[in-house]
C-alpha cells in the first residue's frame, strides 16, 4: 500500500491534469479580461473578482493535494456518511441560508459565502458509484431504479426549494450514469418521449403535437418491421383521412378547433391499422397504437396541468425556460446581447482585453454564467472551438479512464464525474449562444466563483486519485 | 457487467454531437452571418430608445387639458468624449462650470461606455443652437423627450404629474428603464397604461467615434414607439376653473357629480398649485417647495381628506330610521332647545318645537335626530344594543360610507364607520349605552368621511336611493374599454326608494322654505336648488359643510363643498355650491354681489395670522 502511494506521481494521469490546468488558466485570464476596464486602470488587488478568483485557484491546489493524499478506500467507505453530511447541509440552508439572486442557497461565514449545491454533485457522485456498484446489483429490477431515483432525486428536490432550478437540473444527467451501468433502454426512450412530448405541447399547437406524433408512430412501425410498403399504404390512409377531415372542417365548421377533426381521422386510420395488423399478426404493433395513444393522453394532461393547475406566476416560470415568452428586456434580452458579444468575435476574434460589447456591459453576468462570451469576442471562432474541443477531449479522457477502472465503483464514478462536467458544458454554452434555456449554471473550471471551481476540482480529483488505484478492487 | 460496454460509445457519441452541434452554430454566428463580420471591426452597439408621446387630455366638452411639447435630453457616452469647449456648453444650457463637471464625473462613475443623461428635458427653445453644434462635441447625442403642459393650468389634482421611475419600480415593472417616465398621481397613474403607449427601439451600429454606421441589421430589431392613447374626461374645464375661483384663499374640496352617471364634473381641492410647476427641469425644485407648504397644496383633499359629515349626515339618518320604521314623517319630537337626557345636554339653535320628519331636516333639528338614533339603537325589536348598532351600520355602509368607492383616481381613502369592536374596547365589552353615541345623529364623533363620499351621498338622495361609482374617465381608446365596467353598474343603498321623497322635501325646504330654513341664501329661483347644511365641530373653527343637488325633480348635479374653518354651513359653503349649480344649470350668474362676497373671502390669512 505505502508502495503505491509513492507511486502516485507516476500512476496519476497526467494528460488530465494539463487539460485542467490549461482550462483554470484560460478560465481566470478570461476574468480578468470580463472586469477589465481600460479607462480605470486599477493595480492588481485581490478585492477584484480576479485577485479573487487568484486565490481560490490557489485553494484548489490545497484541495487537490488533500484528495490526492487520502487513500482511495475512504472515499468508497465513506460514500454514504459524505452524501447524508451534504443532504444535511442542503437542508440547514434552506433554514439559515442566505438569499443571493433569489436563490436561498448559500451560507455566508464572515467575507466568505458557500453553495452547498455544489458539493450535492460530488456526494451524489459518491453514493451513486457505492450504489450502484453493489454485487447483487441488477439495472433491470425495479427495486434498483427507484433506489437510483431516490438517491438521486433528493438533493434534486431540496435544491429545487432553495429556488435554484438550474443547479438542481443537473441531476438528471446521472440518468446517462445510470444508463452505462445498464438501465434498460426503455427508460431512456420512455423518459425522453416524455420530454419532448412535455415541450412540444407547451411550444406548439396540440394539432401540431398530433401531426408529430403520427409521424413517429410511422416512423417507429417501419424501424420495427423494415416493411416499406406497408408503412407506405399506412402513411397515405392516415394524410388522406387527415386532409379529408381537415378540409371538412375548415369548410363547414370553420370556427372548430382543428384538434378535433385530426383526432376523429386518427381514430379512422387506427381502426383500420387495427384490422390489418389482427390479419398480419403484427403483435408488437399494438404496443405502438398504445404508446401513441398514451402520448396523446400526457400531451392533454401537461396542456390541462398547465393551463388549469398552475398558477400565473409558475406558467411564466416554465414559458421563461423554453423561450416561448420572448420579454425583450427579460432573458431573451441578455440572450440576444450575448449572441451578438459572441458574434461580434468573428473568425480571429477582436484580441485579447480588445472586446467592447462585454466592456459595454451589455452582456450580464459576464465573469459567471455568460463567460463564454468573453471568449468568444476576444478569441473569435478559433477561440471558442478550441475552448470546446479541450472540453470533449477531457471528456473523452475521462471516459476513457472510466472504462480502465477495475472496480465498478471507480468506473461509476468516473462516468458521473464526466457526464457532470458535459451537463455543464452543453447547458452553459449552450444558454449563451442560444441554444439552450437560460438556466444560471456555470461552466466548469472557466467561471468566476470559488464553489464551483472547488466542487469541479473536488470531482475531477477524486476521480484522479481512485484512477491510481485503477487495478485494485476499492468497492 | 461488461455486456454493456459498448454503450459507452453511445456516450462518447453524445457528447461529440453536442459539442459538433455548438461549433458549427458558433460557426455560422461567427463566421458566416453578416451583421458578425460588420461587428468584428470594434464597432458596439447603440440601443436608442424611441419614446412615445403620452395621450392627450381632454374635458367633456373635448376642451384641450394636457398636451405634450418636445423636449430633449443631452445624453454622454464618457469614453467617447474628446476636448470640448466646456464655457460654450455652459452657456448653451445655462450650467455653472462646476455644475458640468460635477455632471462629467458622476456620468463616468455610473459607466464609461454605457449612454447616461447629462441634462434632462432640454427644451425646444434651447435646444435649436444645441443642435447644430453638437458634431463638436463628440461622445454627447440627443434623444427626443416630451413634456406635458397645461393649457387650463387647472385641477391639478385631478391631472397629477409624470415623474422619473425609481429603481424599486424598474425591479417590479420590467417595462420601465431608469430615465422613463411614469404617471405619479391623478389620471396620470390611474390611466398611466392607457397614457404611456409603447416604448420603441432603434438599434445602431457606431464606430469608436461615436459615428453612427447604419442600422443593426438593417433595422429587423427595431421597433416602432406607439403613441399613448388619449382620454376624455368628465370633468367640465369651465365648471372646474369657476370652482378653483370660487376656493381661492379657502382650504376645503369642492366635488360636483353628475347623479345619472357619477360623472365627476368638477374636483376641486384647495390650495392647489399650477400643474406646470411639476413639469421639467423645474419639477424636483418646485415639488419640495409644495412639499414643505403647510397649507399642504399636494394632499388631494376631495379623496383623501376624512371630516366628519356635520348634520348633512341627518339625512341618512332620517332614511335610516324611516326603512326600520323608527320614525314615520308625522312622528314629532320634542325640542327644548337642544336635547336633554338625564344630567346629559345636546345644544339646538332655536326653532319652533314639536317639528315632523320634514321639518326636523329643513331646521336641521339636533334634538330630533337624538331621540331618533337613540329609539333606533335601544329598540326592542333588535334583542340588543349590539344587534340595533349592526342594523344602523349595514344600512350606513350600503351608502358606500366607510370604504373606498372605488374612483378611479389613485389614493381615494376608506373615510371611517365605527364598529361596535371598537366600542367594546373602549367602555368595556357590552358596557356601551346608546347615549355614549349620540352624538353620531347629527354626524359628529367617530364618523369621517370623505368629500367625494359626501357628494355620493347628495346623488344618491337625488336618484332616490342608488348611484354610480364616481369617476372621472369618460372615454378612451376602445382597447381599453374595460377599465370602464365597474363605473357602469348602478349600486343601491338599501333603503326603499320612497323614503326619500320626505327627506327631499325637507332638503328642498330648507333652502327654499317659506317659514324659514338653514339655508336660505342659497336659493336660486326656478332652480328648485334641494340642499343640506353641516357644521363640523373642530378644534380650531368649525368646518363649513354643504350638499345639495339641483334641479329637485330631474337633478343634473349633485355637490358636496366643504370649507375648513368655514364657520357654520350656510356661511362659505352653501353660498359656494349655489353658484356652482347655477353657472352649471344656467351658465350666467345672477347674484354678482353673492359672487363678489365669496371671492373676495380670505380664511387662509385669518388663520395664519
Ligand atoms: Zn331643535
Amino acid at each position: 500500500m505505502s508502495l503505491k502511494n509513492n507511486n502516485i506521481w507516476s500512476d496519476i494521469d497526467w494528460p488530465t491534469i494539463g487539460i485542467y490546468f490549461l482550462l483554470v488558466a484560460l478560465g481566470w485570464f478570461n476574468i480578468y479580461s470580463a472586469v477589465y476596464n481600460e479607462d480605470q486602470h486599477e493595480v492588481f488587488s485581490f478585492a477584484s473578482r480576479y485577485g479573487r478568483q487568484l486565490i481560490w485557484i490557489g485553494a484548489s491546489f490545497v484541495i487537490i493535494l488533500i484528495t490526492l493524499i487520502l487513500d482511495s478506500k475512504f472515499y468508497s467507505a465513506f460514500s454514504f456518511p459524505i452524501y447524508s453530511v451534504v443532504i444535511l447541509l442542503l437542508l440547514a440552508v434552506l433554514i439559515f441560508g442566505v438569499r443571493v439572486n433569489g436563490a436561498k442557497s448559500w451560507f455566508v461565514i464572515g467575507a466568505i459565502r458557500i453553495q452547498p449545491a455544489e458539493f450535492a454533485k460530488f456526494a451524489t457522485s459518491l453514493a451513486l458509484a457505492k450504489y450502484l456498484s453493489q454485487y447483487n446489483f441488477k439495472p433491470e429490477k425495479i427495486k434498483f431504479f427507484l433506489g437510483f431515483c431516490l438517491i438521486t432525486f433528493l438533493p434534486a428536490v431540496l435544491i429545487l426549494m432553495q429556488n435554484d432550478t438550474g443547479s438542481a437540473l443537473v441531476f438528471i444527467i446521472f440518468f446517462l450514469v445510470f444508463f452505462r451501468e445498464g438501465m434498460p433502454s426503455v427508460y431512456l426512450l420512455v423518459g425522453f418521449l416524455a420530454v419532448t412530448l412535455f415541450i412540444l405541447s407547451l411550444l406548439y399547437e396540440i394539432p401540431v403535437v398530433i401531426i408529430v406524433l403520427e409521424f413517429f408512430g410511422l416512423l417507429s412501425f417501419y424501424l420495427l418491421r423494415r416493411e416499406l410498403k406497408w408503412t407506405f399504404n399506412a402513411a397515405i390512409v392516415i394524410v388522406v383521412l387527415n386532409v379529408i377531415a381537415w378540409q371538412i372542417s375548415v369548410r363547414l365548421f370553420p370556427e372548430l378547433s382543428l384538434t378535433y377533426p385530426l383526432l376523429v381521422s386518427l381514430a379512422l386510420s387506427v381502426l383500420w391499422y387495427l384490422t390489418k395488423i389482427y390479419k398480419h399478426k403484427l403483435k408488437e404493433s399494438y404496443l405502438l397504437i398504445t404508446i401513441l395513444f398514451a402520448s396523446l393522453m400526457f400531451t392533454y394532461s401537461v396542456d390541462y396541468v398547465f393551463n388549469n393547475v398552475l398558477d400565473d406566476h409558475q406558467q411564466r416560470r416554465i414559458n421563461h425556460l423554453l423561450g416561448i415568452e420572448s420579454d425583450p428586456y427579460g432573458a431573451g434580452y441578455n440572450v440576444n446581447q450575448s449572441k451578438i458579444a459572441i458574434g461580434s468575435g468573428g473568425a480571429y476574434g477582436k484580441g485579447y482585453l480588445q472586446g467592447t460589447q462585454t466592456k459595454f456591459k451589455f452582456v450580464p453576468e459576464q465573469s459567471t454564467d455568460f463567460i463564454f462570451c468573453t471568449v468568444g469576442e476576444e478569441w473569435g471562432f478559433v477561440g471558442t472551438s478550441v475552448v470546446l474541443l479541450l472540453f470533449l477531449l477531457l471528456m473523452i479522457r475521462l471516459v476513457f479512464l472510466a472504462e480502465r477502472q477495475k472496480s465498478v465503483y471507480s468506473r461509476v464514478f468516473g462516468y458521473a464525474v464526466t457526464c457532470i462536467i458535459f451537463f455543464h458544458v452543453a447547458i452553459n454554452v449552450g444558454m449563451t449562444i442560444g441554444l439552450a434555456p437560460v438556466i444560471g449554471i456555470p461552466l466548469p473550471f472557466f467561471s468566476y466563483g470559488g464553489s464551483s471551481l472547488w466542487g469541479f476540482t473536488f470531482l475531477l480529483f477524486i476521480f484522479l486519485k481512485l484512477d491510481t488505484n485503477r487495478n485494485e478492487l476499492v468497492n | 457487467m461488461n455486456q454493456y460496454i459498448n454503450r459507452k460509445y453511445v456516450i462518447v457519441g453524445i457528447f461529440s454531437l453536442v459539442v459538433l452541434i455548438f461549433i458549427s452554430r458558433l460557426f455560422y454566428l461567427q463566421v458566416i452571418d453578416q451583421s458578425s463580420k460588420l461587428l468584428a471591426s470594434n464597432n458596439v452597439l447603440r440601443h436608442v430608445s424611441k419614446y412615445p408621446a403620452r395621450g392627450l387630455v381632454f374635458d367633456r366638452n373635448q376642451k384641450l387639458l394636457v398636451y405634450n411639447e418636445a423636449a430633449y435630453d443631452l445624453m454622454i457616452i464618457p469614453n467617447q468624449l474628446s476636448e470640448f469647449d466646456t464655457l460654450e456648453m455652459c452657456e448653451m444650457l445655462n450650467l455653472t462650470k462646476e455644475q458640468v463637471i460635477q455632471r462629467l464625473s458622476k456620468a463616468k462613475a455610473y459607466s464609461y461606455y454605457k449612454p447616461s443623461i447629462f441634462e434632462k428635458l432640454i427644451s425646444a427653445r434651447t435646444y435649436a443652437p444645441l443642435q447644430e453644434k453638437l458634431y463638436m462635441y463628440k461622445g454627447f447625442f440627443t434623444q427626443t423627450r416630451t413634456l406635458r403642459r397645461y393649457p387650463q393650468k387647472i385641477a391639478a389634482n385631478v391631472l397629477g404629474y409624470v415623474s422619473e421611475v425609481d429603481g424599486k419600480i424598474t425591479k417590479e415593472k420590467g417595462y420601465y428603464k431608469l430615465g422613463d417616465y411614469i404617471g405619479a398621481k391623478g389620471v396620470e397613474k390611474s390611466y398611466e397604461k392607457v397614457l404611456r403607449g409603447k416604448k420603441g427601439v432603434e438599434i445602431f451600429m457606431v464606430d469608436v467615434h461615436n459615428r453612427i454606421k447604419g442600422r443593426y441589421k438593417n433595422g429587423k430589431y427595431d421597433t416602432a414607439a406607439i403613441h399613448g392613447g388619449n382620454i376624455t374626461l368628465t370633468i367640465d374645464a369651465e365648471l372646474q376653473i369657476y370652482a378653483e375661483n370660487l376656493m381661492q384663499n379657502k382650504i376645503g374640496s369642492i366635488v360636483a357629480i353628475e347623479p345619472s352617471t357619477g360623472e365627476i364634473l368638477a374636483l376641486v381641492s384647495s390650495p392647489s398649485y399650477n400643474p406646470e410647476l411639476l413639469v421639467g427641469r423645474v419639477r424636483s425644485k418646485n415639488y419640495l417647495e409644495l412639499q414643505k407648504d403647510t397649507l399642504k397644496p399636494l394632499f388631494d383633499r376631495p379623496l383623501m381628506a376624512r371630516y366628519p359629515p356635520g348634520s348633512t349626515f341627518k339625512t341618512v339618518n332620517a332614511l335610516i330610521g324611516l326603512q326600520e320604521e323608527i320614525v314615520h314623517t308625522w312622528t314629532r319630537f320634542p325640542c327644548v332647545h337642544g336635547y336633554v337626557s338625564g344630567r346629559f345636554r345636546m345644544g339646538c339653535h332655536p326653532h319652533k318645537s314639536n317639528l315632523d320628519l320634514i321639518k326636523s331636516i329643513q331646521n336641521s333639528c339636533n334634538s330630533y335626530y337624538a331621540h331618533l338614533f337613540r329609539n333606533l339603537l335601544d329598540h326592542p325589536k333588535y334583542g340588543s344594543f349590539e344587534n340595533g348598532f349592526e342594523t344602523w351600520r349595514k344600512h350606513v355602509l350600503s351608502f358606500g360610507f366607510g370604504k373606498r368607492l372605488g374612483v378611479d383616481l389613485p389614493n381615494e381613502k376608506q373615510g371611517y364607520i365605527p364598529t361596535i369592536n371598537r366600542y367594546n374596547r373602549i367602555y368595556g365589552e357590552g358596557r356601551i349605552k346608546s347615549l355614549n353615541i349620540v352624538s353620531m345623529a347629527i354626524g359628529q364623533g367617530e364618523l369621517l368621511m370623505t368629500p367625494v363620499q359626501m357628494a355620493n351621498m347628495a346623488a344618491t338622495i337625488c336618484n332616490k336611493g342608488y348611484y354610480f361609482t364616481p369617476h372621472i374617465i369618460k372615454e378612451l381608446p376602445q382597447a381599453f374599454n374595460d377599465l370602464k365596467m365597474p363605473l357602469t353598474v348602478k349600486r343601491y343603498s338599501d333603503i326603499d326608494s320612497v323614503h326619500f321623497n320626505p327627506v327631499i322635501e325637507g332638503m328642498y325646504l330648507a333652502v327654499n322654505g317659506l317659514d324659514g330654513g338653514t339655508a336660505r341664501n342659497a336659493a336660486v329661483k326656478g332652480l328648485d336648488i334641494c340642499g343640506k347644511t353641516g357644521t363640523a365641530q373642530n378644534p380650531g373653527k368649525d368646518h363649513s359643510i354643504f350638499i345639495a343637488f339641483a334641479p329637485k325633480n330631474t337633478p343634473k348635479i349633485a355637490i358636496a363643498v366643504y370649507v375648513e374653518n368655514g364657520g357654520y354651513g350656510a356661511t362659505w359653503a352653501a353660498p359656494i355650491a349655489s353658484l356652482l349649480i347655477e353657472k352649471h344649470l344656467s351658465d350666467t350668474i345672477t347674484r354678482k354681489y353673492l359672487e363678489n362676497h365669496v371671492l373676495k373671502g380670505d380664511l387662509i390669512h385669518v388663520i395664519k395670522k
